[in-house]
């Protein structure tokens, strides 16, 4: 299915190209199943080249759609707070439709990329994600900003509609800048059999950034899994968390979450499960590093089991990097900072799960850049 | 037969214990030497003080590599002149491979050749695994010889490479590091000496009270430690000292 926009994104300014790579998103749509990009409030294009497999404009998709009634602010509250206030106060809606029908699989991940190109820029987007019964749906989502912009804000409103049967992994590499203050609103809905998986990747500095995705298991047997790969620098304060409501038998949530303090970061890592029916399984696991004394990490798992019989655990596990593995790198001969990056670089390194090969090896790649300290 | 390994005279101390003091000690090229001693006499230390680790301070004597005294240098830069080490236990780093360690031991090392040296030792499905995480005793000294054989250092230090190991991986374990020091230098350090049946030592030693109190023929050495223990061999070799 084609939809309105056709630029082509190797055609984009070089600049903006190699940000766009660093999150992820490639300007030669090689291997990819669609594009979606958008440059502060302007979307550049948005387009599928796989039968059965929508990418829009949310503004498109409002016009096509009669207005997404079933959709659109249905699992986010407008009214939450003031961020939801200001996305749900754009006359015209920004960001992605993106919908896989029935049965129907990603061939190569689909590719979204939030761009900020403006001096203190506020970006609103407006997201809506729906994978259809039996179906299957790859998203890579890069947010990231022109390198020679500081200041900005970031609103993204992110709704997610799994439904019987049918699985999206949502990888989401986020790439700001020290005055940029970032606020994602993100709510999932998944159906009987359904899974969701959402891997989030944050690795340089941020003025702010505050995201806590919700996620609702509705029918049985549904299962999601979260994974957080968070490196606090400089200045930056992130508050991330990860919450699900467990609401079916048989469902069953992860949550994976490492979180890296250095220099003056503050980093608040959340994790609230809460079971509602007997039959469920939920599972928090928190691990962080301090590195220098003005540093903070506060983990903050929660559990609530409302009914019995059910299975929730969680494992946090806040320190510094233990001496003795700096010295057993220092015996097979790297330097004292090189074996820190290398275990920094290692604790990092979770295994994203769900991710296609590809997308594996260019999240490592990302990684291994970025953490090349 | 030149010089390896040279310590002089080496007084080290860990905190305010003294744990070597007078310590004398030479090792030559193409050695394949074993060091004896009780439990507690200092052994780990010794190789603890040879790769400078902090808190092992000499605070007295050198340590001479190759001609050049290491005495200061920093671990890593020992081990970039060629010292290897098998540790005893080595710690667990989440997120850091065996395979990727072979690759710090000698960086670009081929997939295959760390492949094919894994298969020797048994170690096939521990390559993709975070180094020592959940590994058995035998699997991390096996993991230990696989980083020393990626390495080639001029001289390899063992550290107690049977303690913690069921007698059939004991045997493994000696044979290829027998095959290992076949063409290479080594010193082991062990309080059981039950893995030299596999490993065929030129010179053996005994540290006790914080110095090399005999050194001589393996063979003679370990049957007196067998059949005296370490106090009774120790008197004997005081004695023959005395006498000279």
């Amino acid at each position: 299915m084609r939809s309105e926009k056709e630029q082509q994104l190797s055609e984009l300014p070089e600049n903006v190209k190699e940000s766009a790579l660093l999150v992820g998103v490639d300007p030669s749509e090689q291997e990819r199943s669609g594009s979606f990009f958008q440059v502060d409030q302007n979307v550049l294009c948005a387009r599928s080249v796989q039968p059965g497999v929508e990418v829009l404009s949310t503004e498109a998709a409002l016009r096509q759609y009669g207005g997404l009634k079933e959709y659109f602010w249905q699992a986010v509250d407008p009214t939450k707070d003031e961020f939801t206030r200001a996305a749900a106060a754009e006359s015209v809606p920004k960001g992605y439709f993106i919908r896989t029908a029935p049965g129907v699989e990603t061939i190569y991940p689909l590719q979204a990329c939030l761009y900020i190109g403006k001096e203190g820029m506020a970006q609103k987007v407006h997201n809506v994600i729906i994978a259809e019964e039996g179906s299957h749906l790859h998203i890579i989502t890069g947010c990231t900003i022109d390198t020679h912009i500081k200041s900005g804000l970031h609103i993204g409103v992110s709704e997610f509609f799994v439904k019987k049967n049918a699985s999206v992994t949502f990888t989401m590499v986020h790439n700001w800048a020290e005055e940029v203050e970032v606020r994602p609103r993100t709510v999932a809905h998944v159906a009987e059999g359904g899974t969701f998986i959402t891997n989030y990747v944050c690795l340089k500095p941020v003025k702010m950034l505050q995201l806590y995705p919700t996620v609702h298991l509705n029918g049985r047997g549904a299962r999601v899994v979260a994974n957080s790969v968070v490196y606090g620098r400089k200045d930056s304060v992130i508050d991330t968390g990860f919450r699900a409501f467990l609401k079916a038998e048989g469902t069953s949530a992860e949550n994976i979450a490492r979180a890296v303090a250095t220099d003056r970061a503050k980093i608040i890592a959340r994790g609230h499960m809460i079971g509602e029916v007997p039959g469920i399984k939920a599972h928090i696991e928190c691990r962080g590093l301090v590195l220098s004394k003005a540093a903070s990490i506060h983990a903050i798992p929660e559990l609530e089991a409302k009914r019995e019989n059910l299975e929730m655990s969680h494992e946090a596990a806040v320190g510094k990097i233990a001496e003795k593995e700096i010295l057993y790198l220092m015996a097979r001969g790297l330097s004292a900072d090189e074996a820190t990056a290398a275990i920094i670089r290692g604790f990092l390194n979770v295994d994203l799960t769900g991710l296609p090969a590809k997308l594996k090896k260019e999240i490592d790649k990302i990684m291994a850049m970025e953490l090349a300290i | 037969m030149d010089e390896l390994l040279r310590i002089d005279d080496l007084e080290l101390k860990v905190g305010a214990r003294t744990i070597l003091n007078g310590f004398h000690f030479v090792l030559h090229r193409g050695e394949k030497a074993v060091m004896f001693g009780p439990n507690g006499a200092g052994k780990s230390s010794l190789i603890y003080a040879i790769l400078g680790y902090p808190g092992y301070q000499v605070t007295r004597g050198k340590i001479f590599f190759q001609g050049r005294d290491i005495t200061e240098l920093p671990t890593n830069e020992r081990v970039k002149l060629g010292l290897g080490v098998s540790f005893q236990n080595p710690p667990a780093i989440r997120g850091i491979k065996l395979s990727e360690m072979l690759n710090v031991c000698r960086p670009g090392i081929s997939p295959d050749e760390a492949a094919r040296r894994a298969a020797e030792l048994n170690l096939t499905d521990f390559l993709a695994r975070d180094i020592n995480l959940g590994f058995s005793g035998g699997e991390v000294k096996r993991s230990e010889l696989l980083q020393i054989i990626a390495q080639q250092p001029a001289l390899a230090l063992f550290d107690e490479p049977d303690s913690g190991v069921d007698l059939e991986n004991v045997e493994l374990l000696g044979r290829r590091i027998n095959a290992y020091l076949k063409d290479n230098s080594g010193l082991i350090i062990t309080h059981q000496g039950y893995i030299l049946n596999f490993i065929e030592v030129t010179r053996a030693c005994v540290l006790y009270d914080g110095r090399v109190v005999c050194s001589g023929d393996p063979k003679g050495i370990l049957e007196d430690i067998r059949q005296k223990g370490y106090e009774g061999c120790v008197k004997c070799r005081v004695r023959k000292n005395d006498e000279k």
